[in-house]
């Protein structure tokens, strides 16, 4: 548990950067620290671990004043990754993953077993990369080398400025679904430092948004998006806040099961009969084995003398773990304007309907939030 | 490969050179050092060149590295502009105040190649570790200290094997000096293959100052070789292809 009270920085060139911060990070928490440019958010990260020393105020770690400890014991103890990454261009990447397991005086065995476990975790392989230097990594690799590395010797807090930062939209993405998925875990505290809402939304557990140095609002990250504080709040989320809270849902948060599942064999008429009765426009066809094959729309039918002649093979299905928003822009795509769910061996697991997703944002305007933060990852 | 055949053939040369010269036997009246001679005198020429190497490094490095600190930025340039000055001294008139101030013999002449080697090794330890990006340089001390290193580590382990292959082409090049100014030390009476150059000198004879002269140069040549292949052992792949890639921008 991390804990800032009343915390003031003023450099020494009079630059009030931070001002009576207070804030909680609970154990297994991921509160990001966003804000423009310039805010104080790498300022208040830095103060966690004393890389820059506060003016006044406390901060605690697990009930500990961080003032009282030695500060390089106490930054050997919380794991730390800058945007920049800054990998050590000499070292290999074992080496650079054992810093701190190396200044810790962990056996030689143990460091090498760590590092391997760790590009493991950070999906790299360990025969391939072990040997390495920094140089000769792509720059996403470098980041997940960093993440390893902030991960060395297992500290239980992580502090994190953009971690993600220099890299393509899309490798980002994944990175952050990745670190995601390792997060649920191993479970740390994590202060992650951030000025891309988006980020924040899709990654925080919490969200304290700040402005010129004064923490504005600290809530999680649907209150954020459906409850601003003021105007500041409120423009910074975007005007597309509404839509913005699709990120904070996966498609299998929210799907549901197809109204009719439909098989191979079935006949024809009856699956007419079945879809007349319940006012269906469409329904899922399967094969034996429950492999999501098409489409069945119900004015097909009326010709049909089996289902797989009238079938409309979907464009586009989607996986479980989807972002919401991401799903949504394939259901553009498809042809029925509905989108499949299946797993990765092609399991039918659910469907998702604009009608389904009209509920949803209807749910968050109206602020009800009850029905919010589905499962992170 | 052709770099070491050239070298290899150069070498040679002058090592049949020094073979030849000793076995004359003698030139005239003028007899050539016996072979136990040259082979001391070879001895204590490495042994000059070998303390007052030494000396350069510990002293050399530190001062090199002190006038990149912030607190030294008065001084340094001073310190920096004399390193660079003294370097284009003749070294005979190096050795020559030397030895008029100092007096003659090893001492002196061990103290003027310290002070002459120094200078590639302040200027290179300064500029090596100045020429590391400064980018690259913030976020890897901030990511050193962040994880718990002390200042005396980072400095260590992060600041000066970043500069290490710059300050070992320094000492490169002074080792490689030095070997020759260690032969005009032999004016100063400093033993060492001079004596044998300036004996040649004195009384005229090219086949003498060739018999010094030759392994002086193979001396160079050896050293050289050494401490590139030194070099080449301790710099990182990592380094290396960092500072390729500094090259082509
Ligand atoms: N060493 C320093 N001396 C003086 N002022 C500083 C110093 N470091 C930062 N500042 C100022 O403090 C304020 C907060 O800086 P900080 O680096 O914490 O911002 P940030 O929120 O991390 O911004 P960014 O998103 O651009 O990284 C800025 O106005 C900055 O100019
Ligand atoms: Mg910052």
């Amino acid at each position: 548990m991390i804990k800032l009270k009343y915390v003031i920085k003023i450099y020494p060139d009079g630059t009030e950067a931070v001002k009576d911060f207070s804030l909680e990070i609970k154990k297994g928490e991921l509160c990001i620290f966003l804000g423009p440019s310039g805010c104080g958010k790498t300022t208040s990260m830095k103060m966690i671990n004393r890389l820059i020393p506060m003016t006044s105020g406390k901060i605690y770690i697990d009930g500990v004043d961080v003032m009282k400890l030695n500060p390089n014991e106490l930054r050997r103890g919380i794991g730390y990754a800058i945007q920049n990454i800054g990998l050590f261009p000499h070292l290999t990447v074992e080496e650079n993953i054992t810093t701190v397991p190396m200044l810790k005086k962990w056996p030689k065995t143990r460091q090498r077993a760590r590092a391997e476990e760790l590009l493991k975790l950070v999906g790299m392989d360990p025969q391939t990369f072990l040997e390495r230097y920094p140089s000769e990594l792509s720059g996403g690799q470098q980041q997940r080398v960093g993440v390893a590395r902030c991960l060395g010797a297992d500290p239980p807090i992580l502090l994190m400025d953009e971690p993600f930062g220099a890299i393509d939209p899309i490798t980002r993405g994944k990175l952050q679904d990745e670190f995601l998925k390792i997060q649920s875990k191993i479970k740390k505290t994590i202060a992650f430092v951030t000025h891309d809402i988006n980020e924040a939304i899709k990654m925080g557990d919490k969200i304290a948004l700040m402005q010129e140095g004064k923490l504005v609002q600290f809530n999680d990250p649907a209150t954020l998006l459906n409850s601003p504080k003021n105007e500041f709040v409120r423009n910074f989320v975007g005007a597309d806040r509404v839509l913005k809270g699709l990120r904070l849902y996966r498609a299998r948060d929210i799907m549901q099961e197809p109204p009719l599942k439909v098989k191979v064999g079935d006949n024809p008429v009856k699956v007419r009969d079945r879809m007349k009765r319940d006012m269906l426009k469409w329904s899922m066809l399967v094969d034996g084995q429950n492999h999501f094959l098409g489409w069945i729309t119900y004015a097909d039918l009326e010709k049909a003398k089996s289902l797989r002649e009238i079938m409309v093979p979907p464009a586009v299905t989607t996986a479980p773990e989807t972002l919401l928003n991401e799903a949504m822009s394939m259901m553009f795509n498809s042809a029925i304007g509905n989108l499949a769910v299946i797993d990765d061996q092609e399991h039918l697991l659910g469907v998702l309907t604009f009608d389904i997703i009209r509920n949803i944002l209807g749910k968050e305007n109206s602020g009800n939030q009850k029905r919010f933060g589905g499962s992170k990852q | 490969m052709r770099k070491y055949i050239i070298l290899g053939l150069l070498l040679g040369i002058l090592l049949g050179l020094t073979i030849w010269m000793t076995s004359l036997g003698s030139v005239g009246i003028f007899k050539m050092a016996p072979p136990m001679k040259v082979l001391s005198a070879t001895v204590r020429h490495l042994q000059i060149v070998e303390a007052a190497e030494l000396l350069a490094i510990t002293i050399g490095i530190p001062i090199g590295f002190l006038s990149t600190r912030r607190a030294c930025r008065f001084i340094s340039p001073v310190l920096i502009g004399t390193a660079n000055v003294g370097q284009t001294v003749p070294t005979l008139a190096f050795i020559g105040i030397a030895g008029a101030v100092l007096g003659m013999g090893y001492k002196a002449a061990v103290i003027a190649l310290l002070v002459y080697a120094m200078l590639p090794i302040i200027r290179n330890t300064y500029a090596g570790i100045r020429s590391v990006d400064p980018a690259l340089k913030a976020a890897v001390k901030e990511a050193a200290r962040g994880m718990g290193m002390s200042m005396l580590q980072v400095t260590a382990k992060v600041e000066m094997r970043l500069a290490m292959p710059i300050i070992l082409a320094g000492i490169r090049t002074s080792m490689v000096v030095n070997v020759g100014t260690a032969a005009i030390a032999g004016m100063i009476g400093s033993g060492g293959l001079g004596e044998l150059i300036v004996t040649g000198i004195a009384v005229r004879v090219t086949q003498l100052i060739l018999q010094g002269a030759a392994p002086t140069a193979a001396l160079a040549i050896i050293l050289d070789a050494l401490i590139g292949g030194v070099e080449t052992w301790v710099t990182p792949r990592g380094l290396k292809a960092l500072k390729s890639a500094q090259w082509q921008q």
